[in-house]
This record gives C-alpha cells, structure tokens and sequence, in this order.
C-alpha cells in the first residue's frame, strides 16, 4: 500500500476553484489594462521626433543590460534623460563616453563619478537617426500601468473580500437547508399526528443487532473479514513508515519551480549545477539567485500569465526575501554586506545507511532528473515525489537499459555482460547494479 | 437518534486517523538511530563552528587540487588585459565540444540563445534584456572566460557553476558559435 501524499479536503478544492475562478479574474483585468499602454505609447510617439517603437528595440537590445527607464542598474535611470543633457552632448556620450570623459566635459565626469567610474560600452556603430529614436523611447511618460495600480489594488482587495463573500454565502445556504429541514420534518409529524398516525411507534420485531447477534455464522464471517482487512490496513500503514513521499513542507522563500524550470525554461542544472559532479544535488547558494535576480526585482508576470498562482505583491515580496538574506540594496544596486542564512528545509533525505550519488546517475548514466523527482517544472511548491525506498531503487535498476553506445573502451565487458545474462540491452542490475555493497556499506 | 451518534463516531475517528497525515512534516521513522547520521550532513546546523554553519570557507588563501589562481582582477581594466593577454591552456585535442555545448545549453543558452545571438528564452519572454549577439562584440576566447568568472554588468559570476576546465570549454565554443553567426 501506498501513502497517498495530498489529501484534497473539499474545503480545498472549494478554495482552489475560488482562486482559479479569481486568477482569470485578474488575467482579464491585465488584458484590459495593457491596451490603455499601448495607447499612451502611440500619444506619445505622435509627440517626439524619434520612432519610440525602433527605439525601444534598441534599447532593449543595447542598454537594457545595464539600463533601466525608472530604475538605477549598472548604469543610471534613462526615463527623461533627454531633458537632463543636451542633444548632442547625449550622441558623444554614447558614441563613446571614455573619450568624452578624457576630454575634460564636467558633466561627463561628474557622472562617471556617480557611476562608480563604471565605464560604458561605447555603441559608434549607432547613428544620430538610432540614438533620437532610443531617447524618443526614453522620454515616454511612465506607462499608464502604473498609475492604474493604485486603482487596480482595490479590486485585488474586492476580490478577497468577495471571496470571503461566496463562502459566507454558502455557509448560509447550508444552514437555511438544515432549518428548512427541521420544519419540513416537524410539519410532516404535525400532519401525521392530525390524522391519527403514530410515527414513533416501532413494531413488535427484534433489532437487527440482536438478529446479526444470534446468527454465529455471519458473526464469524464479520470477524474474519475484519480481522483480514485490519492486517491489510496495518500492514500498509506499517510499510510507509520512513516514506516521505508527498512531503511538502513550508519552505523560507516561496520557490516556484513552475516559474523558474517550467515558463522560464532555465536547466534544473543551472542552479543546481554540482548534481552534475558531486554526490550531493546541492542547493543553490544565494549568488546564483542573485545571477538573475540582481536584475529581476519584481514579478511582472506575462501576457498569458496563467501559470500565476499567487499575486504579483507577493511573489516581489519573495524575491525582496533574497534580497535581506543576501544583503542586496534594491535601491542603491549594491550589497549591504549583512546577509543572513536561509534555512531552506531539506526535503529528500536518504537514510544514513544508503549511499546514493547524483553525478553517477545525471552524469555517467545520463538519467534525467525527472525520473526521480517527477514534474518538478508544474510543482508551485516543491515535494517529494517518489517513495524513495529500496524496492522502487531496485526496481529502476532492473528495468532500465544502460547506454552503452559509444562507449568503446568498455565494449568488451559489455559485450560478455550481455552474453553471459543472455540479453540484448543490459540493465543497470546486470552490470551489478543491484548488489548489496553498491549502496550499503 | 443514536445512529446520528454512530456516524459522528466514526467521522471523529476517521478524522483522528487522517489528521496525522501532515505534509508539511516528515513521517515517522522506526530507528531513527540509523537514519540520522552521526557525523555532519551538507547544508546542516552545527554547534562546532562558530557561524553554526557545516559548510564552512575554506583557510584564508588556500589553493585547491588543481586549480590556477586567476590573475585578472574583476574591474574594466582586468576585462581588457585578460581580452589581450589571456589564452586558453587548452590544445585542440583536450577541447571538448559536444561537452562544451552540453555546457552551454545548460547555463548560458538561457539568456544568449542557443546560437549565441541573444535570443534566449529568458530574453524572449523579456525578463532578461540587453543580451548581446556574439558577432556584435569584439571577443576574444581570454574575454570570453573572464566574463564567465568575474560577470559582466547584468551578467554575474558562474564560477562556482562551471569548473575552470568548463569554462574554458565553454569560452571554446562561444568562440565557434561566434565565427558561425
């Protein structure tokens, strides 16, 4: 028997219908609101001299590595840098900045003090034509999304609140039903009693327990039928002792595996690279967080965002988590220096007396990690997936077939493996995969 | 009357046996005297150390097994030293492509595309902007490695992901990709 890992209540699915209902709720809300940009894009076009559209290409191209329109990065904020300096000053400065700095200009040295001497890619193959057009882009209003939030946050609120309506609601539903009952019930009594009936009045027969009692056969058949079915239950309940499977447990950061492996697509090995060479998977130190997350620092989620469990506010909460704990300064784009650990909470732990190595399965055997740890790109939260007992090991060493192409230096042994098991594909247990001293000494 | 007894019985006691299924917490062990190991497990807290960490730095100047201490420091003027003087310690036969792509699926093709010319996923779902092609940068194969150790403006450090080795390989292939785009 197995230990089944999620226990659905029904108050959960209720929840989960709720929220579901809710998300396409808020997807809707976004679709409405991203026309309204785009319509205070085209405004603004009709009013600069550039093409903001080209420009935007561009910038997202050239500058977004290190510029942001509303937020300091490597580089400074470009959201209306076009009022801050002069034009032409503006096409030395991109074309190549480390010479305008040489020459002395005190605006450009100013700057590249403000810039922790960070120097500038210089970008000479951009023409005049290439840079109005970026600062067409740069000088766009803030879009009107922005200004919608403060607007937009009441709704998400209403909709918390009319959550907490529809279930008010069926909770009212329900007990107008039981009074409903009641009533039906003592009216029913009330009828018979005007017509002289007695309800309450039982007739001259024995119960049935007494009659179950008196027949031994069947008693005999009940208590060997439950005397089976309790040592199939204990037994099962005894086998999933010391299995983990489906355990879930409340991690410090809200980690969505579903965002990062599955819409973002990155490698399960991107982050926990020393699966590949070392026995333990490892869990990602912080700096690898940071690889990404130094420029992510809020959820903005997509256009068809309807992989988003949560809020935008709180997944950006989460990720200002990171951010305490590696000591990053949002604002000043610099680390603080004070960081603290995060205690992640371990979640597949083999017992002590079972050696398992990850580089000899993802590495040499090519295994991918979704065999063991299931779909791990759909988990919001992650789980354990597999039992992680000896049978389901053993059982995975028996079925699959070792790839032994390619791999000539072993040809030989391979070759009187197969022979000597008389199989065409050697499994992992042929190769002495399932002897007792690979895992256990 | 008494059946409703009965029936709320046994939901109490259905309730009971399934309220110790918590998924948030580990199951029960039988001796968990040979499932907690003794010595230290990675990751785990620690009384020993001060930091009460297990994984603690290595001394102050130590030098692992095998590896070369890189030279160029991480600032504009390391990036163009190790652009103009830094080679690869790998000759033609120890470059390893097939594994240098594995590499670079995994941990660069993310962001600079799977050909090098910028348009990785990330990029194409505009959570990562700015990432250049290849062809538009004047690298070098020294450069290539000093940006996978060091980090570059938006990009950060993968050395602890990649191996010295690896990333040479890995700056190996960057190269090809480049002369193909």
């Amino acid at each position: 028997m197995k230990k089944v890992g999620n226990h659905t209540s029904f108050s959960r699915i209720l929840f989960f219908c709720l929220a579901l209902s809710l998300s396409f709720s808020f997807a809707s809300y976004a679709q409405d609101a991203a026309p309204a940009a785009d319509a205070g894009q085209e405004a603004a076009a009709s009013a600069g001299a550039g093409d903001p559209a080209k420009g935007k290409e561009l910038f997202n191209s050239l500058c977004a590595a290190c510029h942001k329109l509303d937020a300091k990065m490597t580089g400074p904020a470009l959201r209306g840098v076009s009022e801050k300096h002069d034009r032409e000053w503006l096409y030395k400065w991109v074309r190549n900045s480390s010479e305008l700095i040489k020459s002395g200009d005190a605006a450009a040295v100013k700057l590249f003090a403000e810039n922790n001497n960070q120097v500038m890619t210089a970008f000479p193959q951009l023409s005049n034509e290439d840079i109005d057009n970026i600062l067409a882009y740069t000088s766009e209003p803030a879009p009107v999304v922005e200004k919608k939030t403060p607007g937009g946050e009441p709704v998400a609120q209403e909709g918390g609140a009319s959550n907490n309506l529809i279930l008010g609601a069926l909770v009212l539903v329900l007990l107008v039903l039981i009074v409903m009952l009641v009533l039906v019930n003592t009216t029913l009594r009330k009828v018979a009693a005007a017509n002289g009936v007695d309800v309450s009045k039982k007739g001259n027969t024995i119960s049935f327990w007494q009659a179950y009692a008196r027949n031994q056969f069947l008693v005999l058949v009940t208590s060997i039928l439950l005397l089976l079915s309790g040592a199939y239950f204990l037994y099962g309940y005894l086998m999933q002792i010391g299995v983990d499977q489906g355990y879930e447990p409340i991690q410090p950061i809200h980690f969505s595996h579903k965002i990062h492996a599955g819409e973002n697509g990155i490698d399960c090995k991107y982050c926990h690279s020393s699966a590949r060479v070392s026995k333990t998977s490892g869990i990602p130190s912080l700096n690898v967080c940071m690889n990404c997350h130094k420029n992510i620092s809020e959820f903005t989620g997509s256009k068809d965002s309807t992989y988003v469990e949560y809020s935008k506010e709180f997944y950006t909460a989460e990720i200002q988590k990171l951010y305490d704990a590696v000591g990053w300064d949002k604002s000043a784009q610099q680390y603080t220096g004070k960081t603290k650990p995060v205690k992640w909470v371990r979640i597949h732990n083999l017992p002590d007396f079972v050696y398992f190595n990850h580089s000899q399965h993802v590495s040499v055997a090519g295994v991918e990690c979704q065999t063991c740890h299931g779909p791990v790109e759909t988990f919001e939260i992650m789980k354990q997936n597999a039992p992680l007992t000896m049978g389901w090991c053993i059982n995975c060493h028996r079925e699959t077939n070792v790839k032994v192409e390619g791999n000539d230096y072993y040809k030989k042994i391979h070759d009187e493996l197969a022979k000597k098991y008389g199989v065409q594909k050697l499994t992992a247990a042929n190769m002495g995969g399932t002897e007792c001293g690979k895992c256990h000494y | 009357m008494k059946a409703l007894y009965k029936i709320a019985l046994l939901a109490c006691v259905s309730a009971v046996a399934t309220s110790c299924f918590d998924k948030s917490r580990p199951n029960y062990q039988y001796f968990p005297n040979m499932y907690e190991p003794v010595p230290y497990e990675t990751y785990s807290e620690v009384p020993t150390f001060a930091n009460g960490k297990e994984g603690q730095l290595p001394a102050e100047g130590s030098i692992p097994r095998g590896f070369t201490p890189y030279e160029y420091e991480n600032s504009t003027e390391g990036y163009e030293l190790a652009k103009a003087n830094l080679v690869s310690p790998l000759d033609s036969a120890e470059v390893d492509l097939p594994r240098a792509e594995q590499l670079f699926t995994i941990y660069c093709a993310v962001c600079h595309g799977d050909k090098g010319d910028g348009k990785g996923n990330l990029v194409k779902r505009e959570k990562f902007l700015g990432v250049p092609n290849y062809k538009d940068r004047q690298i070098t194969e020294g450069s290539v490695f000093h940006v996978v150790t060091c980090g570059l403006n938006s990009m950060g450090s993968h050395a602890n992901q990649l191996s010295q080795e690896e990333r040479w390989q890995v700056a190996h292939y960057v190269m090809k990709l480049r002369s193909e785009l």
